[in-house]
């Protein structure tokens, strides 16, 4: 039998525009054999969690780069688990200052992929870290 | 350009060389790649000869400076006459934390204004939105009322200032309360100088900020362009941006070509408006992006400027030359900066800077080495305002017009890569034209493309990047950088229900009911639009306002 594929939202959270990194990784995640739903911008985290609940998401990634990841990224986490879905694998990138990155991930975020990050990486992170 | 008896020679010549000087070379060291390609991927002959511009006719293809078709710049004397306006975009916090940076800014001898707003007034929305949760302050200036604009621009006066202003969707509420500011401070409308972006067809391309859907939100684009045709003669009432194509991953060729192509739509919504062409279209402006790679740049900008040019002659038939010159502002790649040893960005942003001017922009932003980590610090914007001075005054790139003209290379790659922006047009002329394009994802899956085959090159190390994929190095977290209060969120939030509460209530209703009727017919919604920020409506009221009109676009995702 065909292992299952993961499946996972790349979502766009506050109002930044800057597309192309989530629009890149939502193909390479594909190619990487996962299932992936790109929500397109404007996300609130509501919106973001009721997608990961619809579409039985194995991971969230979030992408930032106008500096609202402090607050959104944690709202995420926190509202998965509101709904019970705390073995969802969250992880961000962006414009992620080094100095944000211990208190997102004490927040519960796995881990977070700064600007030149090889994308076979965040890959490989994914399937080593994703729920089996 | 050159005799057939001389092309004979080179020819010749060309065949001697490659077989003994060359050959002899080759046959014991090859060279370090089988194929070399610019950063778009054209791929890059040795050499370059007169063989490769045997066709360019001088007086037709690039003719004089400040002639048709403008390929050697839009002025006669270009730099020998006056420098590019340096404009360096910025906002952050509130709207007096901004107004004291533009007051530095100036003090160092910067030309004119470019202002950054935050995105929840980009997108439409006050600072209480629950959108705007976390973004107050963020990517701009908060500025939500005609208050936060007075604070903007405190002590600037704006009859001697120019003033650029990134705004798209809601761009005639921000021009409304310019203008409104500027009647305050006794500057009449003919004196106010400076350019709103108001290209909303690149926020639904690429950039994302969009409110409304194509054909409500062009509406409001030309009521704008129309409006300061009549009242506003030295306003740039649109600055056509291939700055966040190029930024999104496209080549230098699509940036110019989409650029166009977005260009020529909103050619044809003015004239479809009933305007006559020679009457709005040397109002039209352009934005465009400049990465390290020096000749391509230069080439691009020439080809630009070559094929904007024809398409306003001939296909629209300009007969006011200012009609069919492209004038542009430049800002240096943000996509190019590394987060990894930000002090080597300050070595790309000259390199750009130098492109850019040996390209011939009208207005120039440099941007700062930190700007890969956070909003840039006032130490980096100087180094990057000081960038742009060394490139004037010590470079010598301003001592002679178009400086690169004439290089076979840069004149081969200045006519493939108008080549390039023929085909795009063609085709998508094939398809409907933009809105068209657009709509099906033509256009953003093309960029969507190069993007991918970018990072490819990247990954594999086809293409060297430093310190990202060559010459890595451990570093320590970066330090001091420019931080924004999260508490600003509140301070609005408490600034905004304060206005709601004082202003006179009835005269702001009366005020946007009138909006929404106007908006509903066909009349031009500019007058109402100044009439309701006056009378204290925010940004997010009248944007709600047109929210309920016309109502509000979801773009379909081409991933």
């Amino acid at each position: 039998m065909a292992e299952k594929k993961i499946k996972i939202i790349v979502a766009k959270p506050g109002l930044d525009g800057h597309d192309r990194g989530a629009k890149l990784l939502s193909r390479i995640f594909a190619e990487a054999g996962m299932e992936v739903v790109y929500t397109g911008l404007r996300q609130t985290p509501e919106m973001i969690v009721e997608a990961a609940l619809q579409e039985d998401a194995d991971v969230v990634g979030l992408s930032s780069l106008s500096g609202v990841h402090n607050h959104f990224f944690p709202k995420v986490v926190e509202l998965l688990k509101e709904k019970k879905l705390d073995d969802v694998l969250v992880v961000g990138g962006g414009i992620i200052p080094l100095e944000d990155i211990p208190e997102l991930k004490k927040a519960g975020v796995a881990e977070l992929f700064g600007p030149g990050t090889p994308t076979p990486q965040i890959v490989d992170f994914i399937k080593g870290n994703v729920r089996s | 350009m050159i005799d057939k008896k001389e092309l004979e020679q080179v020819k010749k010549g060309t065949e001697n060389w490659e077989k003994g000087t060359l050959g002899k070379v080759l046959s014991k060291r090859g060279e370090r790649k089988e194929v070399f390609t610019s950063i778009s991927g054209i791929p890059i002959e040795r050499l370059y000869t007169p063989e490769d511009v045997k066709d360019l006719d001088y007086g037709k293809e690039l003719s004089f400076p400040g002639e048709y078709p403008y390929t050697r710049g839009v002025q006669p004397t270009m730099y020998r006459g006056r420098f590019w306006t340096m404009r360096q975009y910025a906002g952050f916090g509130s709207a007096k934390d901004t107004n004291a940076r533009y007051r530095y800014l100036l003090e160092q001898g910067q030309t004119g204004l470019s202002v950054a707003f935050h995105l929840p007034t980009q997108a439409g929305y006050d600072s209480d939105h629950p959108l705007s949760m976390g973004e107050v302050g963020k990517v701009g200036a908060a500025i939500d009322s005609i208050e936060d604009m007075r604070v903007l621009f405190d002590q600037i006066p704006l009859d001697k200032v120019t003033t650029s202003m990134t705004i798209n969707a809601p761009a005639t509420v921000l021009l409304a309360m310019y203008l409104s500011i500027a009647e305050e401070q006794g500057v009449p409308f003919d004196k106010i100088g400076g350019t709103i972006q108001n290209d909303v067809l690149k926020e639904i391309i690429c950039r994302g900020q969009y409110i409304y859907p194509p054909k409500p939100t062009m509406r409001l684009t030309t009521d704008l362009i129309t409006y300061c045709q009549k009242n506003v003669p030295r306003w740039n009432s649109i600055s056509v941006s291939g700055y966040h194509i190029r930024e999104s991953g496209s080549t230098a060729a699509q940036e110019m070509a989409f650029t166009i192509a977005d260009g020529i739509a909103y050619v044809e919504a003015c004239i479809n408006a009933g305007m006559d062409v020679d009457s709005f279209a040397p109002r039209l402006s352009f934005f465009f992006n400049v990465f390290s790679n020096v000749c391509e740049e230069v080439a691009k900008f020439r080809a630009a400027r070559r094929y904007w040019a024809k398409v306003m002659k001939e296909r629209f038939g300009a007969k006011d030359p200012r009609s069919m010159m492209m004038r542009y502002h430049v800002q240096t790649g943000g996509v190019t900066l590394t987060y990894q040893q930000p002090l080597n960005n300050i070595v790309r942003v000259g390199l750009q800077t130098y492109a850019a001017v040996v390209g011939g922009t009208q207005s120039l932003h440099t941007d700062s080495y930190d700007e890969a980590l956070c909003l840039p610090t006032e130490g980096a914007v100087t180094v990057a305002l000081r960038t742009q001075q060394i490139v004037a005054e010590e470079s010598g790139a301003c001592l002679t017009v178009d400086p690169f003209a004439g290089s076979y290379y840069v004149e081969a790659l200045t006519d493939e890569i108008e080549a390039e922006i023929d085909e795009y047009i063609k085709k998508i002329d094939e398809m409907g034209g933009t809105l068209v394009a657009i709509d099906e994802g033509y256009i953003q899956k093309e960029i969507q493309n190069s993007s991918y085959i970018f990072q490819k090159e990247i990954e594999s190390g086809d293409r060297a990047y430093v310190g990202v994929n060559k010459y890595i190095m451990e570093e320590p977290p970066a330090t001091g950088l420019l931080k924004v209060d999260m508490a600003l969120g509140d301070i609005e939030a408490k600034k905004l229900k304060k206005l709601r509460a004082e202003r006179d209530n009835a005269a702001w209703q009366k005020a946007l009911d009138n909006l929404r009727e106007v908006s509903k017919s066909e009349e031009n919604v500019m007058p109402a639009v100044i009439e309701a920020v006056k009378a204290k409506a925010t940004v997010g009221e009248v944007c709600d306002v047109w929210r309920e009109v016309f109502g509000e676009y979801r773009p379909k995702e081409f991933v």
